[in-house]
């Protein structure tokens, strides 16, 4: 057992993977010397050299563009965008080129690509470095995303992301790099893409989280009098849908818990999954427990009210449960 | 003619042509012009729907880059690109084929004009955003370093490409690292629908190279044998670790920026003067001048050429359009 930070966790998974494969290549910004911006590539560079660790200039669309090529041509690059924000200057390289390089080849070419970025509010960073922006993603054909919720997860994540043969993007929540988690490493530990996990088994109601939310729905439903079942979803695209479904079989109720703001959140597709093809399991409407749809605020109190917490979650589910309704969202009732 | 001349081989039997003999080089030249002229017209009979970028005018430069580099390179250039797959040696059925939407296409016809690509011949997917394909070039050349194989990469983009942040970014990345990467630049006055000098203040695009301490070269790009030795005396620079160059290629492109534009926005005779330098007229005669060839030589390549595009023509209007299953197919190579 290993008593490791997520950040640390996620540094063992690609000092391994670098190990096993002489292929994968690390790069970004501040990532050699510096070790990373939140100490994710601790040691990477005094053990596998600078042709193999670079920093680069603050030049993403450059060099994303640059592990595109690298990952086509028979590199496993892993490159790291800081920030999620940071991604827009460089989003053609990874939606428009990256994601199309299979079909554009006909089936001929790979990009076996590993985009990892930090997301998430909770560090007071403000709007333009809080948000979460999977949907910017979702929908990409070509794509996988997936989503770290703590050491363990981030672990086993990123070692499936770098031996996948296709453009993975791995969003790691910035408030749990430095929160520790005992696990097993090893080859046991490493996760399909596409499989989420029941983090805790329940009968009255389907709790499905990702990233920073699972934590979020684990303690409201640890703490809660009725019997909450959360699932950790893991990967957004493509989604588990049969964890899903065979969870609604048993509860009868759905509840995404999204960090993301309201419109468009990825908790939109499981609902909608729900409600056209497992109908007849539901007993109640489904709902969804978001952050409005407004920029991420500034300042402890506002940001504490933005973020769904335990006890939010908490209090929309058993509203669900006891009026069989879909409760108001906060911003509702102070409209 | 030389034996093999615009045959029907392999994609890497012709790309050994145009290495080896100038002949070739003319005659891929010829087969490029003939190919673009079917597109159009085609295009004009309303077989095919969408638009296409043709590049008359410019064949002596994507010639003068196949014959300077090995089919182990890599190539990544843009959506007026079919004269590049041609002339590194994808077949002229690949090439129809998938302009026209056919199965028989290199991509099956689900890519069309802006989509070409051949891997055996080092052809990434040709890149329909401007710019996109610099850095990703510039990747493949991150691989050779990484790996220590001796592979070089060739970025090939116009002039519009030199204001987008992706030329910028792949350079000073390129420079930095000096990686096997060879930038050339294919000037040929005109970024879509606007002349260059309205929307860039320099003349000539490979002054930029100064700023990213990387040498440089200007060539002229109406010019095989030029081309040829300006692509040649880099990519073996990028070989031997000198690491990266740009090279800018003067050329013209006849017609407009894609099958719609009538390109009336030319200054009135610009057209002709280039006209008067055509690539292809100008290297027969200095052919014929060497007597390297003669001019019955010479017509015989135009008339035959022309014969083996009709008889490719012909296959490719033969062969059926993508299937449903095609389209539906996964696109991860896990899905498959």
């Amino acid at each position: 057992m290993a008593k490791l930070r997520m950040n640390q966790a996620i540094t063992l998974a690609i000092a391994e993977e670098m190990e096993r494969d002489r292929r994968v290549v690390v790069f970004g910004e501040d990532i050699a010397e510096a070790e990373g911006s939140f100490k994710t590539s601790e040691g990477l560079l005094s053990r596998f050299g600078p042709e193999r660790v670079r920093d680069t200039p603050i030049s993403e669309m450059g060099f994303l563009g640059m592990a595109v090529g690298a990952a086509v041509t028979g590199l496993r690059p892993v490159v790291e965008i800081m920030f999620i924000e940071f991604l827009g200057v460089a989003m053609d390289q990874l939606v428009t080129e990256a994601a199309l390089m299979n079909y554009l080849s006909g089936h001929k070419l790979n990009a076996p690509l590993t985009v990892r970025a930090s997301v998430g509010s909770g560090l007071g960073f403000g709007c333009q470095h809080s948000q979460t922006l999977e949907r910017w993603l979702i929908g990409t054909p070509g794509l996988k995303i997936a989503v770290a919720s703590g050491a363990r997860c981030a672990y086993g994540l990123t070692k499936a992301a770098i031996r996948d043969d296709d453009p993975v993007v791995v969003l790691e929540p910035r408030p749990l790099y430095g929160r520790r988690e005992d696990f097993e490493p090893g080859e046991d530990a490493v996760f399909a893409l596409g499989k989420g996990e029941v983090v805790k088994a329940g009968t009255d109601v389907t709790i499905v989280a990702l990233g920073q939310t699972v934590g979020t729905a684990l303690a409201a439903a640890e703490a809660a009098e009725w019997s909450g079942e959360v699932i950790d979803l893991r990967t957004i695209q493509p989604w588990d849908n049969e964890i899903v479904r065979t969870s609604l079989a048993k509860t009868g109720r759905l509840v995404t818990v999204e960090e993301n703001q309201y419109t468009g959140g990825w908790g939109a597709d499981i609902v909608s999954f729900a409600a056209t093809q497992c109908y007849s399991d539901l007993n109640a409407p489904p709902v969804r427990v978001t952050a409005p749809d407004v920029p991420v605020p500034y300042g402890t109190p506002l940001e504490e009210r933005y973020l769904p917490s335990s006890g939010y979650v908490g209090q929309q589910i058993s509203s669900l449960l006891k009026t069989g309704l879909r409760p108001d969202h906060w911003w509702e009732d102070e409209q | 003619m030389s034996q093999g001349v615009l045959g029907t081989e392999q994609p890497l039997g012709r790309r050994a042509a145009v290495q080896a003999s100038r002949t070739e080089r003319y005659a891929r030249m010829v087969e490029i012009r003939l190919v673009e002229e079917s597109v159009l017209k085609l295009f004009g009979e309303g077989i095919i729907p969408g638009t296409t970028h043709t590049c008359q005018g410019q064949e002596a430069v994507c010639v003068g880059i196949a014959a300077a580099t090995r089919p182990t390179d890599t190539v990544a250039c843009t959506y007026r690109g079919h004269g590049m797959a041609l002339a590194l040696g994808a077949t002229r059925e690949a090439v129809l084929g998938e302009i026209l939407g056919r199965q028989i296409g290199c991509m099956g016809g689900l890519g069309g004009s802006m989509h070409l690509s051949d891997p055996s011949v080092g052809l990434l997917p040709t890149f329909a955003i401007v710019g996109a394909g610099i850095p990703v070039a510039t990747g493949a050349a991150l691989t050779a370093q990484v790996l220590g194989t001796d592979a070089v990469a060739i970025s090939v983009f116009g002039d519009g490409s030199a204001n987008i942040g992706a030329f910028h970014e792949a350079l000073n990345l390129a420079a930095i690292w000096k990686l096997p990467v060879v930038f050339v630049c294919e000037n040929n006055l005109y970024g879509e629908y606007t002349r260059i000098d309205r929307t860039t203040p320099v003349t000539d695009i490979a002054v930029r190279a100064t700023s990213y301490a990387i040498p440089s070269d200007i060539v002229d790009g109406q010019d095989v044998d030029e081309v040829y030795a300006a692509v040649a005396a880099a990519v073996e620079r990028a070989r031997q670790g000198g690491g990266p160059t740009l090279v800018e290629a003067k050329t013209y492109r006849y017609a407009g920026h894609s099958r719609s534009d009538k390109a009336t926005y030319r200054p009135a005779g610009e057209l002709d003067k280039w006209l008067e330098r055509d690539p292809i007229t100008l290297f027969g005669q200095k052919l014929v001048s060497e007597s390297a060839a003669d001019q019955s030589e010479l017509d015989a390549i135009k008339n035959h050429a022309g014969a083996l595009i009709d008889q490719a023509l012909e296959l490719v209007l033969a062969s059926p359009p993508p299937t449903h299953a095609q389209m539906l197919a996964p696109i991860t190579a896990t899905g498959r």
